[in-house]
């Protein structure tokens, strides 16, 4: 399941559609950090909206993916986290460390603006 | 339900992307059982651990999903790979030999309501208990 990726001013937004695989995962990761790049973004919203689960390997592949963006200069907000994704993922210990989160696409993008 | 007909899910395991229809097929059942949503999405996370040790360390193997009376559910995940040589550190947050953060394991164990490990050098079967 490839992940759509648009591009909105400065901004490129990853709608993630249904559940993923490791691969695809990885795949929209390397995407969004050559994009980073090549079209010169200033910041990066992951929507986990349609995401069913945010186990280890989910959390750890979002975690590389923000700080390799970070590493490219460019800000990476998720956004979309479900009520039940959140309990699973408390339950088993996993974070996101210092990755900015936000409740939807609207206030990822307020996020980004105000950090302009 | 009476012993001897409750519905017993196999999930053949043989590759990464096998992991999403087993969350997929854990997150049914558990509906079907009477879990919430959110404990639902639980479940599916802790499939995913597990049926990735399998993917990572032993190449194949399967998911197995049963109810456990009117209490819950209950999962394994057996495989025949080569076994966990040092199952202490297995269990223990931040261990891992595959490049992993190897918080797979310990957080499963630490939110099951029973967790029982046996690994050898044919194969490992982790069962676990998930209460309602």
């Amino acid at each position: 399941m490839i992940v759509p990726i648009l591009k909105q001013g400065e901004y490129l937004i990853a709608s993630i559609q249904s559940a993923l695989t490791d691969a695809d995962l990885v795949a929209l990761r390397d995407a969004l950090v050559a994009k980073v790049g090549a079209m010169r973004i200033r910041g990066v919203i992951v929507d986990v909206t349609s995401l069913d689960v945010l186990d280890s390997f989910a959390s750890r592949t979002l975690r590389d993916l923000a700080n390799m963006i970070g590493l490219r200069g460019a800000r990476t907000v998720i956004v979309g986290i479900q009520p039940e994704v959140a309990f699973a993922m408390v339950q088993l210990g996993l974070t996101l460390e210092d990755i900015p989160t936000a409740l939807d696409l609207e206030e990822g993008l307020l996020f980004l603006a105000s950090r302009r | 339900m009476t012993p001897g007909t409750e519905p017993v899910v196999r999930v053949p395991i043989q590759s990464a992307n096998d992991l999403v229809d087993a969350r997929q097929k854990g997150r049914a059942l558990a509906g079907e059982l009477g879990f919430s949503t959110a404990q639902a999405t639980l479940i599916a996370a802790v499939i995913s651990e597990l049926a990735r040790n399998i993917v990572e360390y032993a190449g194949r193997g399967e998911i197995v999903l049963r109810p456990d009376g009117a209490a819950g559910m209950i999962v394994s995940a057996r495989d025949a790979g080569p076994g966990i040589t040092d199952l202490q550190a297995a269990l223990r947050s931040g261990y891992s030999t595959s490049g992993g953060l190897g918080l797979g394991l310990p957080g499963v164990r630490r939110i099951a309501d029973s967790f029982e490990i046996e690994s050898g050098p044919g194969g490992t079967v982790v069962t676990l208990a998930m209460k309602k």
